[in-house]
């Protein structure tokens, strides 16, 4: 067996010994891969014993194994980073050079501790032409590079698969302009999504578009990825909000659509090929995007619903009766309670039910909204639609029932490991697919949750398990894949391919 | 409360609670200075209750729940709009409310003593036993009004409460947070309370509760007509913004 040849001590080699008794066939698999791996990949020489500690420990959530060792991926014939090229890196960003691995460790894995790359160097431009310069030298010299916004994203497409030059945008901060009249505001991709709202509110704006993220996503990496989030259903998808682009090919050409018409059909609209097309054509330096106004009456309601066809019912009656005020429109299973009162210790503001949905409404006349929302109330609550619930106007209840669904993600990472799938179905058969998953992997997961954007038909099903568990990972895909295809949804509505999800696009498209 | 017959059963049995509720700029919302210096910009800004006031109402409502009050009653000064918070505390669950309309500025205008005096008139229509107002409204940030009310009806007073029970003999004792750290006085009813953070964990209202505080009896009355004097004592000159920080330089 390969690990005699591992120089680990006694304790060490009883502990894997155990593992491999216990779990599952894949893990002696991973671990005498890992040691090839050990030797041909790793430029900076960890102890062995050490790196051995790295995958036990692994297993207790510290540190997610490498994406390289645990998926079955090959690396490209890349060139490998030499002292001459850091040198270079160093000349053009002065002390915006990160080679410290302790570092590295935070942008080498991402949020969902679920991927982790193995890159030795992050560049940190402030400029456009700071990147177009990395980028020509990179092409010339044959070097992987990592575009990398707030290292969000869910599919591990943020993170390096081996040893690419992470590409930071993070100091790309700058707000270039605000055009109050038309809503227009230019800035540059590494501006936080919140910061931006934030700037925009003093101007009565908004961004028009919002996800739990928003506290560390940028601008530029929600466009890359076409992020749809909590507000698509009012403001649109950033196709249609984006209105130019300034982008950096990977020759280090850069491309001027940085447009601020609202309307311009001269020519093919080059920048909806950037949209979500997740870095691969080019890195999005600068951003122009068209605000709506910030609403001045918001209102929040919670509502218990018994079934999923009177989810349905509700989401309809709310599109008649409550029409152009609607801002969005989400869904939970009581599972979902369950995870944040257990998790995240909040507590459920109605009565426990097998459904909830959180309706927002945002316009601008108080009275006139209010009035929408009684009546649309008394009616779901008068025929049965709805049996519980509660409506919040003041900042701060309204604050706490978002976070709620806002925080899912979060609490979902406190049982360990997650399985995220996101997935656009039919309305008809939509819960459909949380039931048979529910049934197929109860005995061996920890929980399977649902919730997401019902008024667009997008579902976010997640499974969790304590540590990565192989044989729960084998029940659920291709199983899901196949279901999703099946009906003719897409297998990831809003995430994206990024590294988890490109071998399955073949399902959808 | 003079009564010697069975005091305690006839305290438990009709107690009326009287709370006041302000609408005041919403807590979340950044203020905005008006053009001229002279108030608070609230033209187009989101409003909602006064926090101190919705954990009054909470209040008012345990003892309702708990069978220590028999009816609760929300009290507003303010101008139409203030029905509508008056609407929230019925939803909480309080029986009726009463509007007492103005259009002068609640938040500089109508000052504490002329909303003291206000509720001292109430107070002799209404004969409540207890009166829970919010230690101080986050507008005016005064914390007098319920002070004031006291020393007009000659009651007792226990402020900044963090802790309310009730006393088998028809006395509150009060947990107030003071500086030094808790304090716990006794108080014979009738009495004013003033509600500080931590009394409680205001309520979400239940939708079919929203749906019955439509029905509730909401009573109106202009200000003018109470015959109370409510002339301001003082006047604001100016109002500005705080000086904007500098930035802090690296020693």
């Amino acid at each position: 067996m390969a690990h005699q040849r591992l120089p680990v001590t006694i304790g060490h080699f009883r502990q894997y010994l155990a593992l491999i008794n216990n779990g599952s066939g894949c893990l002696h698999r991973t671990v005498s891969s890992y040691t090839q791996v050990h030797a041909k990949y790793c430029p900076i020489q960890y102890q062995s014993s050490r790196r051995f500690g790295l995958l036990s420990r692994s297993m207790q959530k510290e540190e997610p194994e490498l994406t390289s060792v645990r998926y079955n991926v090959q690396r490209g014939n890349f060139a490998r980073i030499s002292s001459e090229d850091v040198a270079v890196f160093e000349k053009l960003l002065p002390g915006r050079v990160i080679a410290d691995p302790e570092e590295l460790v935070g942008y080498n894995t991402d949020w969902l501790r679920m991927c982790r790359g193995n890159s030795q160097l992050l560049l940190r431009p402030k400029t456009t032409e700071e990147i177009s310069e990395i980028m020509k030298y990179c092409n010339a010299h044959n070097l992987a590079v990592m575009p990398q916004g707030g290292n969000t994203g869910l599919v591990g497409g943020s993170v390096p698969v081996f040893d690419e030059i992470i590409i930071s945008t993070s100091l790309m901060n700058k707000i270039i302009s605000v055009d109050e009249i038309s809503g227009t505001l230019v800035c540059q991709a590494g501006c936080v999504l919140e910061a931006l709202n934030t700037h925009l509110s003093d101007l009565g704006l908004m961004m028009p578009l919002d996800l739990g993220a928003k506290g560390s996503c940028q601008i530029g990496g929600n466009i890359s990825t076409n992020a749809g989030g909590l507000r698509l259903m009012r403001y649109g998808s950033l196709h249609g909000s984006v209105l130019g682009l300034e982008v950096v090919q990977a020759d280090g050409t850069v491309l001027d659509c940085l447009s601020t018409l609202r309307k311009d059909n001269t020519g093919y609209d080059l920048k909806q090929l950037f949209i979500g097309s997740e870095g691969t054509l080019g890195i999005v330096t600068s951003v122009s995007i068209l605000c709506p106004r910030k609403p001045q009456s918001i209102n929040l309601a919670i509502l218990g619903v018994s079934n999923f066809e009177n989810c349905l019912k509700a989401l309809k009656e709310a599109k008649g009766m409550l029409g152009e005020i609607l801002s969005a429109f989400e869904f939970m299973d009581s599972p979902c309670i369950d995870l944040v009162k257990a998790n995240l210790q909040l507590t459920n503001p109605i009565s426990d039910m097998p459904f909830y949905v959180l309706i927002e409404t945002a316009g601008s006349n108080g009275t006139h909204d209010e009035e929408k929302l009684n009546l649309f109330l008394e009616k779901v609550l008068g025929e049965g639609i709805v049996e519980d619930g509660t409506v919040a106007t003041d900042s701060t209840k309204i604050q706490s029932i978002w976070a709620i669904r806002e925080r899912l993600a979060e609490a979902l990472l406190h049982d360990g490991y997650v399985y995220k799938y996101d997935i656009s179905l039919p309305l008809a058969n939509f819960y459909d697919l949380v039931i048979d998953m529910r049934e197929r992997v109860n005995d061996i997961a920890t929980r399977t949750v649902a919730y997401g954007h019902l008024g667009d038909g997008n579902l976010h099903l997640n499974i969790t398990s304590p540590t990565y568990d192989h044989e729960l990972l084998e029940k659920i895909e291709p199983f899901i894949y196949e279901w999703t295809s099946r009906y003719n949804g897409s297998i990831s509505a809003e995430h994206g391919l990024g590294f988890k999800k490109k071998d399955f696009i073949h399902f959808s498209k | 409360l003079c009564c010697v017959v069975d005091q305690e059963s006839l305290l438990v049995s009709t107690m009326k609670v009287l709370v006041g509720v302000k609408r005041v700029v919403d807590y979340a919302v950044k203020i905005r200075i008006k053009g001229d210096k002279s108030a608070v910009e609230t033209a187009n800004v989101k409003m909602s209750m006064n926090p101190f006031c919705e954990i009054a109402v909470e209040e008012a409502i345990r003892l309702k729940e708990k069978k220590s009050a028999k009816e609760v009653i929300a009290v507003s000064i303010g101008p139409k709009q203030s029905v509508e918070t008056i609407r929230t505390a019925l939803a909480m669950g309080a029986d009726r409310g009463i509007h007492v309309t103005t259009d002068m500025r609640t938040d500089q205008e109508v000052q504490p003593l002329a909303i003291a005096k206000v509720f001292a008139k109430l107070i002799e229509e209404e004969k409540p036993d207890l009166v829970i107002l919010g230690k101080q409204s986050i507008d005016d940030d005064s914390n007098q009004t319920g002070q004031m009310l006291a020393g007009l009806m000659d009651w007792p007073q226990a402020t900044f409460a963090n802790e309310l029970t009730f006393g088998d003999d028809g006395t509150i004792s009060v947990k107030r947070e003071i500086d030094g750290g808790l304090q716990t006085v006794s108080a014979s009813l009738p009495a004013v309370v003033t509600a500080d953070l931590r009394l409680n964990q205001p309520r979400y209202a239940t939708l079919p509760n929203i749906m019955k505080a439509k029905k509730k009896k909401v009573d109106s009355k202009a200000l003018a007509d109470m015959g109370v004097d409510v002339e301001p004592r003082f006047t604001v000159t100016e109002v500005s913004d705080p000086p904007t920080r500098q930035a802090g330089s690296v020693v």
